[in-house]
């Protein structure tokens, strides 16, 4: 990555700076996003913190003014999947911390739909979870996220479609169980929350 | 966002808004193009859900230890190089 750096002009400590300060405002994103790799909290931050790390390190190779944000998502979804391929038995335990993770929501003032939502993504199939929370909570374009993912836009756009439709299908019909509440209820749940939602935004 | 209605999301809550998405809820298969509606309804549902989750982390206090980490590895590379 940073072999290509000798050929430009040498950094200065105030592109280190700009590089720094545009670095610690994507942190909370970072967070986000390897908290929905990870699904629990704190593997999520040592993922995040990794990937922080990661980024600083190559900061020679990041042209400035093009798009940090999916670039350090690249970094970090890359060091997820390293880790993951490093240790296949650590991630196995990790998904099943995850799995824990994303099932027991104790808090019983958690609200039900997002309860639900968490447990509905926990099903999906990883690529196309990654897909669908890029673009539909992420905010990236789907030229972006296939970046990110390092596959074909066309492969994003049908993995984002067929993620939502999945999803749909789970909160409506209940694959879960949630101590005996109806899958009507997460539905009506989530569309009063979107309700309440769009009006205050 | 983090107030006393978003805790309580529940459907046992009735309140206006929620009285008229409930009625909602059951798509009429005699009418095609409602159910279309309702579904995209319920997409839009769960795609403002999504965001809510990811910007509910987004907008949680970065933890120290991340300056921390960055502010220390700066030391030390400042040390070697």
């Amino acid at each position: 990555m940073s072999e290509q750096a000798a050929a430009r002009p040498p950094r200065t400590a105030a592109d280190d700076d700009a590089f720094k300060r545009e670095l610690v405002q994507l942190i909370p994103h970072l967070r986000a996003f390897a908290r929905t790799l990870c699904g629990d909290p704190a593997a999520a931050d040592d993922l995040a913190q990794d990937a922080m790390m990661k980024a600083w390190d190559a900061r020679a190779s990041f042209q400035m003014g093009t798009n940090m944000k999916a670039w350090t998502f690249m970094i970090l979804r890359n060091q997820f999947y390293s880790e993951k391929r490093r240790s296949w038995r650590q991630s196995q335990l990790d998904q099943e911390a995850a799995e824990r993770t994303l099932v027991a929501v104790d808090d019983p003032e958690a609200p039900v739909a997002l309860d639900e939502l968490r447990q509905g993504l926990a099903m999906l199939p990883a690529e196309q979870r990654e897909a669908l929370i890029l673009v539909g909570a992420g905010g990236f374009a789907y030229e972006e996220a296939a970046e990110i993912c390092n596959c074909a836009v066309g492969t994003v756009k049908s993995r984002v479609s067929r993620a939502r439709r999945a999803l749909h299908v789970i909160l409506e019909d209940g694959s879960y169980d949630r101590d005996g509440a109806s899958a009507g209820d997460a539905m009506r749940a989530i569309l009063a929350d979107a309700e309440r939602l769009s009006t205050v935004r | 966002m983090g107030d006393e209605n978003a805790k309580k999301g529940r459907p046992s809550r009735k309140r206006h808004a929620d009285s008229m998405i409930e009625r909602k809820t059951s798509p009429d298969p005699r009418k095609p193009s409602a159910a279309l509606d309702e579904a995209r309804l319920r997409q839009q549902a769960i795609g403002v859900r999504l965001r809510q989750m990811f910007d509910d982390v987004v907008n949680e206090d970065v933890p120290d230890e991340f300056l921390e980490i960055l502010r220390r590895h700066d030391i030390k590379t400042a040390e070697n190089g």
